[in-house]
């Protein structure tokens, strides 16, 4: 079936559109259909960026009366690659790494929402990279051990484990002075 | 070029590899979206910074041998021509994003398809493993594999906070999209799936058909993935998505179970009409070969077609997109010509089935 707007293209969307309950069938290819602009569920017309710089907007759409009144308020911008926390916010897509830095504080609620009520990485750390980030989440394991023995009064395995504690630590300090 | 040879070709080997439970869930993917540390990510990089990270894989990890993926090849979408990407968008193995939309945009593959990854999409890497079947573990322990493998040669981008780093934050923490795809056409027709769907999707799960959301998936085929990527490991992930699917699968049979002893006649009635418009058709729109597929397929399931092996789903599926069925002519196709040659390619397969 051909497009019924180009009568050029393959029409690869299909939809029917009810309006005050008068029935119409679309049959369109991609092309038109982002070109009319027409919302259709699932296409690419109407992006998952586009969902989310709604999301990622909130300052805006609270206060609509700072349109035309030029901001005193400095714009955060990432030093690294140049984007603004406006322009993140309405593409949807940080420009760099350093990006997540620089808009720490606004982060938190945008990840929360995205990640049902979550801000905090669980997950794998990269092994080479994140060597001592193993060795301190051991450290912290460790520590929590030791308090573990202590409260139960056992205190020659809570020792031995301060000791390991300390041997870790200590491998660290080594590290950075290198 | 003879079809028994262009199919063995079209087809990647990873699929003709049987997997567990391959009756319901064709397939099993899992990515990881990984950045490089210092480089913009590519939506603001200039060309030459992208160009730079396509070196980059081209002098580290190219023409080098891995010890499960074997030898890997790197092709840049610069070099290719439009329908060569096309079928690579059809078989899966890079985006649609990545073939038309990068600005430097390459994919490194290995020798069996099974592995793939996209340079400069989105993200820096997108490292995509595919397998055929129930095998969301393997998948994920199989992309572990090869992130550790990058990890030893290139900085990813990660904070202890916040994870691994993405361009887009539904993706940030683990960077892990797990995804299966399901061929549930007893859950469709029994009405079970209207009922089903929200429930998935409470779950913090994605349903997609494949051509795109809406419940009337074509040709019966859903593709349910996570959705959250932060605040869960990798493990915790993939197990909610199992469990998932898991019952899923369980639903299915008894679905299929059930209408095999109420309307046994009516389902072999419709089988037998799908496999016969598929056998003698002379032209056919890929929606409709979609879903009589999908009833062959069925049949081919619940025992009440018996001279049809059940991958055809799988196989004709590809087969029957446009790249494909161009890739096959040799030449640009209209819409009417691929709708015949789809039909002749049908035909031809499945008589193909029956000789064997």
């Amino acid at each position: 079936m051909l497009c019924q707007e180009c009568q050029q293209k393959q029409a690869t969307l299909h939809f029917t559109k009810i309006i005050n309950g008068e029935k119409t069938e679309f049959h369109i290819c991609e092309t038109c259909a982002k070109e009319k602009g027409e919302y259709i569920p699932g296409s690419n017309s109407f992006s998952i960026h586009q969902l989310l710089s709604g999301l990622l907007d909130v300052e805006q759409s609270i206060s609509p009366s700072s349109e035309g009144i030029i901001q005193p308020k400095k714009q955060l911008t990432c030093k690294n690659c140049g984007m603004t926390y406006q322009q993140f916010a309405e593409i949807g897509r940080f420009g760099c790494s350093k990006c997540y830095e620089e808009f720490n504080v606004k982060l938190d609620p945008i990840f929360k929402r995205i990640h049902s009520g979550n801000a905090t990485h669980a997950g794998k750390i990269p092994k080479r990279k994140g060597k001592d980030l193993h060795i301190h989440k051991e450290i912290d394991h460790l520590k929590q051990e030791m308090q573990h023995y202590i409260s139960k009064e056992e205190f020659e395995q809570a020792a031995e484990i301060r000791d390991k504690i300390r041997s870790l630590e200590k491998s660290l300090n080594s590290k950075e002075e290198e | 070029m003879s079809l028994q040879k262009f199919i063995s070709e079209a087809i990647s080997p990873w699929m003709k590899n049987e997997g567990p439970d391959t009756d319901i869930v064709l397939s099993s993917r899992v990515r990881l979206a990984r950045n490089l540390s210092d480089t913009p990510f590519p939506i603001v990089s200039t060309k030459e910074n992208l160009e730079e990270n396509i070196s980059l894989v081209d002098t580290k990890f190219a023409n080098k041998s891995h010890r499960k993926f074997g030898q890997m090849e790197l092709l840049k979408m610069d070099d290719m021509k439009k329908n060569e990407k096309r079928v690579l968008v059809e078989k899966h193995l890079i985006s649609p994003n990545l073939s038309d939309e990068s600005k430097a945009g390459a994919v490194l593959l290995s020798e069996d398809e099974s592995l793939s990854i996209m340079i400069n999409e989105e993200d820096h890497f997108r490292i995509q493993v595919l397998l055929s079947g129930f095998q969301l573990k393997d998948g994920l322990i199989f992309a572990n594999e090869i992130d550790d493998w990058m990890e030893d040669k290139v900085d990813f981008a990660f904070e202890e906070k916040r994870g691994y780093l993405t361009s887009c934050p539904t993706n940030v923490g683990t960077g892990l999209r797990a995804s299966v795809m399901m061929h549930l056409p007893a859950l469709v027709i029994t009405r079970q799936m209207n009922r089903i769907l929200p429930a998935i999707n409470q779950l913090g799960l994605v349903v997609r058909g494949i051509y795109g959301e809406g419940s009337e998936a074509l040709g019966n085929l859903f593709q349910i993935s996570n959705q959250m990527t932060l605040g869960k490991s990798e493990e915790d992930i993939v197990e909610d998505l199992r469990s998932v699917v898991t019952q899923l699968i369980q639903q299915e049979r008894a679905a299929r179970e059930s209408l095999l002893q109420q309307s046994k006649l009516q389902m072999e009635d419709r089988v037998y009409r799908s496999y016969g418009i598929l056998s003698y058709s002379r032209t056919i729109e890929s929606k409709e070969a979609t879903q009589r597929l999908s009833d062959v397929r069925l049949g081919i399931d619940m025992g009440l077609i018996d001279d049809v092996s059940g991958n055809i789903l799988n196989e004709l599926m590809i087969l029957t997109q446009p790249g494909f069925l161009q890739q096959y002519a040799g030449e640009i196709l209209s819409t009417e010509q691929r709708d015949q040659r789809r039909a002749t390619l049908i035909r031809e397969r499945l008589k193909l089935e029956n000789k064997n």
